[in-house]
């Protein structure tokens, strides 16, 4: 107990310190795996309300293997990015590995069938029972997946934000691929996992906490907006 | 206008038309009676080009392209205001922002929910979602419009608000079919009549025949269940 | 429709950032492949602020194991390797991946266990630790990653004429892993462990760790620098790799590493010239 109530008087330090090396690592992390959530859900949005309305031989083949990409190693799309960029790669010619890039490249992969499946289950029941009215008024298959996946958008709001935690708290794939470079690629979790190595681990866990903290934050924020967007309703008329 | 012949369609193995044949004239204003399950819903549909035909043809006349709007027994509204909601037909159909918007407006007029442009569609009454949906198809300015038991969910008030609705737009000669188990509403909003039972057509006659002359027995039995002093 | 706008919105946003992200990536600056111990040791937050004011190159360390960080220089993502395996970097001169290694600096090995030392191993000579250790089936964690820290364990067992990882009685554990997270298992389990003295002076987690054999020439560790050969991959920015591992073998290089201390201790000892 003694070690966490230690991480627990670090991770106040921490935030209260406003150590530059920490906000940059924060700041580092946010616009890595933002960046990688708002390129993953759109295409993932795109791409899951096609399949719920496109029907091709080997869809089923398709729904399966978009599945299990949900249980994709974080370290593993790491190690294949890696050596997609890698000088001894395909695409090693646009030097982009150990930089910022090529860590949104990765979890914008990892995170995109994330998007991509929740969003054709959504978009699928939706259509099956509603589908057919929206086609009475002259809208095309896909018109009608999009016109859905717009109408359960909070529903694909909190998609994004579990794309979002996917990403921020994913460690394999940025440390492959980014190299941990201290001032240029570090970032939140493999700050925690080099400092866990040090063997500094109230330090460890106190960055953790900062982090669950900052993403805390984030959603607080996001709530609040809503509940603006709500209340806006409420004035013009509406009970929601 | 539109002309269903000799179409069957089927739902896996469920054969829910049976050799249909039947034409849609401009002006008509028909009325699908039967029971449930007895394929009003799937003859609508096959009319407006919902469904596939296993068997048979759809085939157009005076009308190349027709415009044909439908409203369902359980209006889907999106979630935003009724406003939008009616103009999704038009935003579909790619008009610019000012005439769709003005559009949709005189369609929520017309149907007497210009007070609730603004208003969540989702938070309306169960008859006022029934009148915008009406607004929504209205606003299309269809040629054919298409009605699937369009009142069955709604308290008396609104069956009334909607079923004049339906009176104002039928005497204006638009033409439609509609699907009804109210056999006052078939017999107030219709001048033609088809009886259906098991996917087939078993009578196709004016309203004051079905409501007067010789019937198939299985049409007799049937009004007789419905209208009990026949 | 207002979702497909929005989309291609989102779409041009995030482009933009990547691009952003990728540009601001090309400076003045170098990749150089280390090692996990150096880099933990905190060398290079001393080192390279000095190098990067005289020189005005930043350079950027990916630390990894000695393994990892040579594929690294032969697959051409690093500018320069400096690592602490000697056989090893003279394979991949010979191989023709780097252009020459240059002696730096060295730092010592030392066997720390649990501090009543149940094998009795205290001393300085390391290769008769190695054999009572074996003897006694005692507890050790290996790092097993082709690390440089690896490679002289092994060579300790060849000294001590015992093959540990064929023998591999219980005791023995191989984590796969890094210098820090060896020691954290040492710590917990109170095992015998083969650790740079730069690790383990700033290592915080000891629990009843402590050093038992130090001191035994054999366990001196030597660190060389190799620029990664632009014959090989071109796009090396040879010049600066060179102006850096010049400036390590330099009197002003070779002094900076020598001022660095942890608690009053020097960890790493300059050798360029001598060997």
């Amino acid at each position: 107990m003694n070690e966490f109530a230690e991480s627990a008087i670090r991770a106040v330090e921490l935030v209260a310190s406003g150590d530059p090396e920490l906000l940059r690592i924060v700041g580092l992390s946010f616009a890595v795996s933002a960046t990688a959530t708002i390129t993953s859900t759109t295409f993932g949005l795109f791409a899951g309300a096609a399949l719920a309305v496109w029907r091709f031989t080997g869809r089923e083949g398709v729904i399966v293997l978009l599945n299990t990409l949900l249980a994709l190693p974080s370290v593993v799309v790491g190690l294949v990015i890696y050596m997609l960029l890698s000088r001894a790669g395909p695409l090693g010619s646009f030097g982009i590995l150990f930089t910022p890039a090529a860590m949104v490249i990765a979890q914008s992969f990892l995170v995109a069938p994330i998007v991509a499946a929740l969003t054709r289950q959504a978009v699928e029941d939706a259509l099956r029972d509603h589908g057919e009215q929206l086609r009475s008024l002259g809208a095309s298959p896909f018109e009608c997946a999009l016109i859905i996946a717009w109408d359960e958008r909070i529903a694909l709001l909190t998609v994004a934000l579990v794309a979002f935690g996917r990403a921020i708290s994913e460690v394999g794939a940025v440390m492959m691929v980014g190299g941990n470079i201290a001032g240029v690629t570090r970032v939140m979790t493999t700050a925690i996992a080099l400092e866990t190595s040090k063997g500094d681990l109230p330090l460890a866990l106190g960055l953790g906490m900062v982090l669950l903290f900052v993403v805390l934050l984030l959603n607080v924020l996001i709530g609040a907006l809503r509940g603006w967007r709500l209340s806006g309703d409420q004035r013009r008329g509406v009970v929601a | 206008m539109i002309e269903l012949q000799s179409a069957s369609v089927h739902f896996g193995t469920v054969a829910a038309l049976k050799d249909v044949s039947f034409a849609l004239s401009r002006g008509d204003r028909v009325a699908l009676v039967g029971a449930n399950g007895s394929g009003k819903s799937t003859l609508l549909r096959a009319m407006h080009g919902l469904v596939p035909l296993a068997a048979g043809r759809r085939v157009v006349g005076e009308v190349p392209s027709p415009r044909v709007a439908m409203v369902f027994q359980h209006p889907f509204m999106l979630r935003t205001s009724t406003l939008s909601n009616v103009e999704l037909g038009l935003v579909l159909q790619r008009m610019p922002k000012a005439q769709r918007r003005e559009r949709a407006m005189r369609a929520l007029e017309r149907v007497g929910l210009a007070a609730e442009a603004g208003r969540i569609a989702r938070v309306l009454s169960a008859g006022q979602q029934q009148r915008a949906a009406l607004a929504r198809a209205w606003a299309v300015q269809p040629d054919v419009l298409l009605l699937d038991e369009p009142t069955a969910s709604l308290d008396p008030t609104a069956k009334r608000e909607v079923e004049n609705l339906i009176a104002e737009f039928s005497a204006q000669g638009i033409t439609m079919i509609m699907s009804s188990h109210n056999l006052g509403q078939v017999k107030r909003l219709a001048d033609r009549v088809l009886y259906l039972e098991h996917g087939r057509v078993l009578a196709d006659v004016s309203s004051e025949h079905f409501f007067s002359g010789p019937l198939p027995d299985e049409a007799t039995l049937f009004l007789k269940g419905e209208l009990p002093w026949v | 429709m207002g979702l497909i706008r929005a989309g291609r919105r989102m779409l041009l946003l995030s482009l933009l950032a990547v691009i952003a992200f990728a540009a601001h990536a090309q400076q003045r600056s170098i990749v150089v492949a280390s090692t996990t111990s150096t880099e933990q040791s905190g060398l290079f937050s001393h080192l390279l602020p000095a190098f990067t004011k005289a020189s005005g190159i930043t350079v950027k360390v990916v630390a990894v194991g000695t393994g990892q960080a040579l594929d690294i220089g032969r697959r051409g993502d690093a500018d320069v390797v400096f690592v602490h395996d000697q056989a090893a970097e003279e394979k991949f001169v010979a191989e023709g991946f780097g252009l020459q290694r240059l002696p730096v600096m060295f730092n010592d090995f030392v066997i720390v266990g649990p501090i009543d030392d149940p094998a009795g191993v205290k001393g300085r000579d390391v290769a008769e630790a190695m054999r009572k250790l074996a003897a006694s089936k005692s507890s050790f964690i290996s790092r097993g990653d082709k690390s440089g820290t690896h490679a002289a364990e092994l060579r300790y067992w060849k000294a001590a004429g015992i093959d540990a990882p064929a023998a591999k009685w219980a005791g023995y554990k191989e984590c796969g892993c890094g210098m820090g997270p060896a020691l954290n298992m040492g710590s917990s389990t109170d095992a015998y462990v083969l650790t740079d003295r730069g690790t383990w002076l700033s290592f915080k987690n000891r629990g009843r760790l402590a050093v038992l054999v130090e001191g035994d020439t054999r366990l001196f560790n030597q660190y060389g620098v190799i620029v990664v050969n632009p014959a090989r991959h071109p796009h090396v920015k040879t010049e600066w790799a060179k102006a850096f591992a010049d400036w390590l073998v330099s009197a002003p290089g070779q002094g900076t590493i020598a001022a660095y201390k942890v608690g009053g201790e020097q960890l790493f000892f300059p050798n360029a010239s001598t060997r």
